[in-house]
């Protein structure tokens, strides 16, 4: 049946984006910050990447610019939030606040902006080969870029010193700081690169994934995002996994529709949040499963002693 | 789980804002004070007529009367490149053909809730006379402004209720689904149509059915699929929707929704499909197949000419389509065959002098019963509260069997 | 080169003036905004700061805005105090007005429980309302309580399924039958109107509930123990607990008090303003509260300016763009600007900036010196 591979390859490419911002927030919240304000730095990605699309008409050039306004934003966060030491969560709802205004302020001469034609992409043997062909390797390099960042960043976090001492300042910033690591710069570090990827997964969605600007786009791509870093325990490759789940049920709603099945789509949009309800849940009941799940110093500020 | 503490400086021991000394109150009063006046003063010399004030020209004799102002409120952005934008084309109409006789003004992206009743009346306290409401959703707060403000003229679209200075207009928009889905129907080489609908009113089933029934005039199989979104502007949204549908074997898509994604989902696909309310040609030109497009402007300038005239009138509902003008099937793509052409414009024609007509029996609905007898042709008010498919479009209107 | 230098005592001037400065902050970046447009900057903030407040009806339409975004800061402001994140208010406020709506469905109807009531149909449905949102806010304090689960995420993702939820009954079980399939109710029965403060404005009790609120929420934060007990349990908990203080208590009395009055403002405006159902019942007044309780320095009568300032915030947004033409983006830029500005200016309340001109070699720190300061700063750990 043809349904089925384009119903896989259309929920790999849904699923690219949720898993670009939550690999993101990964990143921030290993390091023991949490940023509320990832739709926001989508929506900024978005922008900024599709003005640079429309000006210089190459989609590589777009993801620097969406990569590099997510992480400017996230840089001001960063600093309100590490150096101040402001409230994470009141600053990341501010930072989502004025993402979504500024990005639709700077956006209103776009929005009749066309990209023209979009390339189509396919891996030149594997194409062909059936139904595993036209589901996985027909899709925008970016789907396999993802998957790529995911292996990276797992060997990152496991098995490289960095990585190491990242999951130390988010475990435990006191004895990061008393061994003498940079605790601030690293947390910095891990907000700004976070944030770029977030940008990244904006740029991803005016630019692959629907090719147009209009404000609010991202559509609420961000608080999933946020959701997934929970729902996957903080783990790249079921961040991974969670993203093509989560991006798969909007599909998998329409594909019922088709089909005439009468469950009224909105239970099946709630499933999402409810799944990560479920897994909070779960992991927070026991508290060696929080202590070994959850970065212990999750939305604390640190300050090094005077 | 621990947690680092809030507002700092407030606290539940010393230095409470709720028990400061007197002094700090006095301080804050005058600071607040202080602030406010500088605004006040500051602006005060370039504030804008109040609404309480009449409008100067009216008193005098002037040698040349005022310019009719005209606002309009639009749901969505001006650059949607749909349903907005062919609205903001109309206003234009006004503008070239009355020149400075009016002056046009207006505000996207009102929201249809309490805050539309604010917009409103905040464009009568401006001065305008004339006021064009452009969603369904404006409908209850239209009236009552327009209770409240016997001489300004509101005009609502795609409404049904009207008052002694509000009227309602529409386009048939069904007559260019109907003429985009003979081309359709030449063009599938699945026999499988695609429609990404938005809220299933019986505008958009009338226009799903239109478009089957004219593809059907083709090919008498023909199947159309339907996917919901919910919503009229959502452009991620109506891009998996589009997806989907091409998921499922449709090869040619059509939308009753404002952006141009399905368009652009269906040039990525190499598939083909329709622009809707706008020529959405410049979007994907590959895909493009025509754009079933909606013209305001006949309308507006109509009701512009009434309103200087004097001979604007409330309480009716207008219903144009292909005969007035404001229907078209525009920028019909090479692709189409010469004698494709030539049937869409025998059916625009036929359209227009009234010998044709869409909804013309038989015509059966998807069970198979008569939908609409044999040579009996549907009227209006059929036609404005349908909510069954016809035979051929596969799947269930959400909520379409609740009475 | 700068250095923040801790205070030894919280400023207290500046945590009244901070509010002030993050004010004058986003006005000035707003100016700046404006020219770069291209537009008249003080005509600019006359629509933001003088046309909200010019007239009867323009007072009016202020406090239609405002009395949401003031009864569920109130709420917000408990929580935050007692150091419980509700970022969920706006589901909280959907399930208010669902709540609302379910009573108010069976104004005139026969044969339903307040079907009969006729005018004194407002007070089951403002109780319905509060109950709504209070349930949706239990939900959390439940999970929290029972499972550890973090309140932030919980409430984060129960805003959505209200959303949700709010979806499947405006297009199903509720939809009005002779509303064309739109996705609305009908419009609510005449019965259960909100009686107004003016004939001819759409201002309505609901202002002088918040005015109430204040005021009780004044007397329960600074004058009473379990207010004191709450505050310290949020604070400190360590002394709470020391002191018998139930941070558990703390926990379901603000997630329930925060509940309910965002349900409140919901059941205000689905029979104020709105008078019926639709799929834009959530605006982000919840959202937009938080800004609100933190710019009113968590304090009722701050509260009632920051939500004042907020609303004219809104609507000069909306007049900017009718007016002006400026898009209606503004005022999210605005609003954001002015929490950034204000968290931002918090920071002098607890940090005095001092000027060091020579770098000296920042010392080693020592386990021994973990910090543990009670008193400003932030506090780290239980």
């Amino acid at each position: 049946m043809d349904a089925l591979p384009l119903l896989i390859a259309a929920t790999l490419n849904a699923g690219t984006v949720l898993a670009l911002a939550a690999l993101g927030l990964l990143i921030n919240e290993r390091a023991g910050v949490v940023n509320l304000g990832a739709e926001g730095l989508m929506l900024m990605g978005a922008i900024a990447g599709f003005a640079a699309a429309l000006h210089s008409g190459s989609d590589g050039v777009a993801f620097v610019a969406g990569a590099a306004a997510g992480g400017a934003f996230a840089a001001i966060f960063g600093l309100l939030v590490v150096y101040l030491s402001t409230n994470q969560y009141a600053t990341g709802l501010a930072l989502s606040l004025f993402g979504a205004g500024l990005s639709a302020f700077v956006g209103v001469g776009y929005v009749q902006g066309k990209l023209g034609e979009r390339p189509q992409f396919a891996l030149p043997w594997l194409a062909d080969l059936p139904f595993i062909g036209p589901a996985l390797f027909r899709q925008h390099p970016m789907v396999y870029g993802a998957i790529a960042l995911t292996a990276a960043l797992a060997w990152f976090l496991y098995r490289s010193r960095a990585g190491l001492v990242l999951r130390a300042v988010g475990e435990s910033p006191e004895s990061a700081h008393a061994l003498g690591y940079p605790v601030r710069r690293i947390r910095l570090a891990a907000v700004v690169a976070g944030g770029a990827l977030c940008g990244l997964a904006g740029a991803y969605v005016s630019v692959v994934y629907t090719p147009l600007w209009v404000e609010g786009m991202v559509a609420g791509k961000g608080w999933i995002a946020l959701a997934l870093t929970t729902f996957a325990t903080w783990r790249p490759a079921r961040v991974l996994l969670g993203a093509y789940l989560f991006g798969g049920v909007t599909m998998l709603q329409f594909h019922l529709q088709g089909q005439g099945v009468d469950v009224p789509n909105q239970f099946l949009g709630m499933l999402p949040y409810l799944a990560t309800i479920v897994v909070l849940v779960l992991i927070s009941s026991n508290a060696a499963w929080v202590k070994a799940n959850m970065p212990a110093s999750l939305g604390k500020p640190f300050s090094p002693n005077n | 789980m621990t947690r680092e503490s809030t507002c700092s400086s407030v606290r539940p021991s010393a230095g409470l804002p709720g028990r400061l000394p007197v002094h700090r109150w006095i301080r804050l009063a005058a600071w607040s004070t202080l602030a406010a006046s500088a605004a006040l003063v500051g602006c005060g010399k370039k504030e804008e007529a109040p609404q309480a004030a009449a409008a100067p020209a009216a008193s005098a004799p002037a040698p040349k009367p005022e310019p009719l102002k005209i606002a309009f409120a639009y749901v969505g952005p001006v650059g949607d490149g749909g349903w907005t934008f062919a609205h903001d084309n109309g206003r234009k109409a006004i503008e070239k053909e009355f020149g400075d006789k009016v002056v046009t003004s207006f505000v996207e992206k009102v929201p249809v809730a309490a805050d539309a009743e604010r917009v409103f009346r905040d464009m009568v306290g401006q001065g305008s006379k004339l006021i064009f409401g452009t969603t369904y959703g404006y409908m209850e707060p239209m009236l009552k402004v327009a209770a409240d403000n016997a001489d300004v003229k509101f005009e609502h679209a795609t409404g049904f209720k009207q008052s002694a200075n509000m009227r309602s207009y529409n386009s048939r928009t069904y007559e260019g689904a109907y003429m985009a889905g003979v081309i359709a129907g030449k063009m599938t080489k699945t026999g499988t149509l695609g429609v990404v609908g938005s809220i299933p009113i019986p505008e958009v089933v009338r226009n799903i059915n239109s478009f089957t029934l004219g593809a059907q005039s083709i090919n008498p199989k023909i199947k159309t699929k339907v996917v919901w979104v919910g919503e009229w502007f959502n452009p991620p949204k109506e891009t998996e929707a589009a997806q989907s549908l091409l998921n499922q074997g449709a090869d040619v898509l059509f939308q009753n929704t404002d952006s141009s994604a399905v368009l652009q989902t269906a040039a990525k696909a190499k598939k083909l499909a329709f622009g809707w309310n706008s020529d959405m040609t410049a979007y994907a030109p590959e895909a493009h197949l025509a754009s079933a497009i909606i013209d305001w402007g006949p309308y507006y300038i109509q009701a512009t000419r009434e309103a200087l005239e004097g001979k604007w009138a409330g309480g009716g509902a207008v219903w144009w389509g292909v005969k007035e003008g404001a229907i078209d099937i525009a920028s019909i793509s090479d692709k189409v065959p010469a004698e494709t052409k030539a049937q869409v414009e025998k059916i625009k024609a036929g359209l227009k002098d009234g010998s044709f007509n869409i909804w013309k029996g038989p015509i059966l609905s998807q069970d198979g019963k008569d939908l609409i007898a044999k040579d009996t042709v549907a009227d209006d008010k059929f036609l404005s509260t349908l909510k069954t498919y016809v035979k051929g479009v596969e799947g269930k209107v959400p909520g379409g069997d609740k009475k | 080169m700068f250095k923040l230098e801790p205070r030894t005592q919280p400023s207290r001037r500046l945590s009244w003036a901070s509010p002030v400065l993050a004010l004058a902050l986003t006005v000035l970046i707003g100016v700046a905004l404006f020219v770069l447009l291209g537009k008249d900057p003080l005509r600019g903030l006359q629509m933001f700061f003088v046309e909200p407040l010019k007239s009867a009806y323009a007072l009016s339409e202020l406090s239609i805005k405002a009395t949401p975004l003031i009864l569920i800061a109130l709420g917000l402001a408990v929580c935050f105090r007692a150091n419980v994140w509700n970022i969920g208010a706006e589901g909280q406020f959907v399930m208010g007005a669902l709540g609302a709506s379910w009573v108010a469905l069976q104004s005139g109807v026969e044969g339903t429980l307040f079907g009969g009531w006729g005018g004194a149909i407002v007070l089951p449905i403002l109780v319905a309302g509060v109950f709504g949102g209070m349930a949706w806010a239990g939900l959390v304090a439940l999970l929290r309580d029972r499972f550890n689960a973090n309140e932030i995420l919980v409430s984060l993702m129960l805003v959505y399924v209200a959303i949700m939820l709010l979806g499947y009954l405006v297009f199903g079980p509720w939809r009005d039958p002779g509303g064309f399939n739109f996705p609305q109710s009908i419009t609510f029965a005449a019965d259960t109107q909100l009686p107004r403060l003016v004939a001819g404005l759409r201002a309505h009790v609901g202002s002088l509930l918040a005015l109430v609120a204040v005021g009780l929420l004044w007397v329960f934060l600074f004058r009473s123990y379990r207010g004191f007990a709450l505050q310290v349990g949020g604070w400190a908990p360590a002394a709470a607990r020391y002191a018998g203080f139930s941070s558990r208590s703390a926990l379901w009395l603000s997630l329930l008090l925060s509940g309910g009055l965002a349900g409140l403002a919901g059941a205000l405006e689905a029979i104020g303003p709105l008078g019926q159902l639709t799929l834009y019942v959530p605006v982000g007044y919840g959202f937009a509260a938080i800004i609100v309780a933190y710019v009113g320095r968590l304090h009722p009568v701050g509260i009632v300016f920051s939500g004042v300032l907020m609303s004219m915030f809104y609507i000069g947004g909306e007049l900017a763009q009718s007016r002006m033409g400026l898009p209606k983006s503004l005022t999210g830029v605005f609003q954001g600007l002015l929490l950034f500005s204000l968290l931002a200016c918090d920071v002098l309340v607890n940090f005095r900036v001092r000027w060091v001109r020579s770098k000296a070699p920042s010392p080693q720190p020592s386990p021994a010196s973990f910090p543990k300061d009670g008193r400003g700063g932030n506090t780290r750990s239980a």
